[in-house]
């Protein structure tokens, strides 16, 4: 009795440090990337300071390297703020999955860690087989963010001191992030690998046909997903409230 | 300077909009049984859309880029963690530059 009364006021540790053991992956996972993003930012004429502001304040993989691009590039205000967006409308789906997947919480809790929400703390919170709390969720995301920032710090202050392959080499880094997270779980199900061939295959088509070609690759990801996602739920419809 | 800071924030905005929205305004449970399936298989949709084909113009080269997803690939297959499979595919990469 007096534990559970004691979790509902204080902060749940073991959900947060089982939070914080799930994340250290992610961090490591993130350092080769952001180390990449630093790097490309500051040989694009960006300052260290601002490459780092960036991830701090922007906590994400392909919206800051197409914003950072742009900016580089000397394009508009407007057309770096709607790539970036357009990029980034996927997290509202993420956000809507996770939605359904919180435990009750305060709406300033839950504004304090959608900031968190990236495609890989997403993956981990919504394949793991429990509810995710305000704890668990800070938990998570606490080693990635410094992980992003620390990469952006070595990579932006390192820059001339790699060799242009390496440099070259490490754009790989972030995808094959994206591969360790969806193999796994591909392998065990035969839904989410069906899943996951159907996203990939549509995603090809919209960048090769001829026409579909001129969507942007921020579009693309998103239709590619809910017509995969869609074609997942007619084909596999889940049984009730089972998170495996 | 100042333009780059503005497009800095706005970046930061745009990309926390999206992730607070729904979670933030979204109260109720679904109970569709289809809506439900749709959202739990939106991470492996949108994992296998951002990385194919995006993977393939992620290096300077094509065929060095097919090495690294091989070895992303395999590593992956036997659960080798995130840090392993992304520092063996840049590796990868990186050797098959270097020699051709």
């Amino acid at each position: 009795m007096k534990q559970q009364s004691m979790k509902k006021t204080q902060l749940n540790w073991s959900d947060f440090n089982r939070g914080i053991k799930q994340g250290i992956p992610i961090a490591l996972g993130y350092i080769p990337v952001s180390f990449t993003f630093g790097l490309k930012a500051v040989n694009g004429g960006i300052p260290v300071w601002i490459a780092i502001l960036i991830s701090l304040t922007n906590l994400t993989s392909a919206g800051q390297f197409a914003g950072a691009g742009l900016i580089i590039a000397g394009a508009s205000l407007f057309e770096i703020t709607l790539t970036t967006f357009v990029i980034n409308i996927r997290y509202m789906l993420m956000s809507l999955s996770l939605s359904q997947k919180i435990t009750r919480m305060p709406l300033y809790k839950k504004c304090v860690m959608a900031f968190g929400i990236t495609d890989e703390t997403f993956a981990v919170a919504s394949l793991g087989k429990t509810e995710v709390s305000f704890a668990y969720m800070m938990g998570l995301i606490t080693c990635p963010y410094w992980g992003w920032a620390l990469g952006t710090v070595l990579g932006a202050v390192t820059t001339s001191l790699l060799s242009e392959k390496l440099q070259s080499s490490m754009g790989i880094a972030l995808y094959a992030m994206f591969i360790a997270l969806f193999v796994p779980a591909s392998k065990k199900s035969k839904a989410a690998l069906v899943v996951v061939i159907v996203a990939v295959s549509l995603s090809s088509v919209l960048k090769w046909a001829p026409y579909l070609n001129k969507i942007s690759s921020g579009w693309s990801i998103i239709i590619a997903t809910i017509i995969a996602s869609t074609i997942g739920a007619v084909l596999f419809p889940r049984k009730e409230d089972n998170f495996d | 300077m100042t333009k780059t800071l503005v497009a800095v924030i706005l970046m930061a905005v745009v990309t926390y909009i999206p992730r607070v929205f729904p979670i933030a305004l979204y109260r109720r449970r679904i109970e569709s049984r289809f809506f439900k399936s749709f959202l739990y298989y939106i991470p492996f949709a949108v994992l296998g859309a951002m990385t194919f084909p995006g993977i393939l113009d992620s290096t300077s080269d094509f065929y060095s880029s097919l090495v690294g997803i091989m070895v992303a690939l395999i590593l992956a297959y036997y659960e080798q963690g995130l840090m392993k499979v992304a520092l063996g595919a840049v590796l990868a990469v990186y050797l098959c530059e270097l020699w051709f």
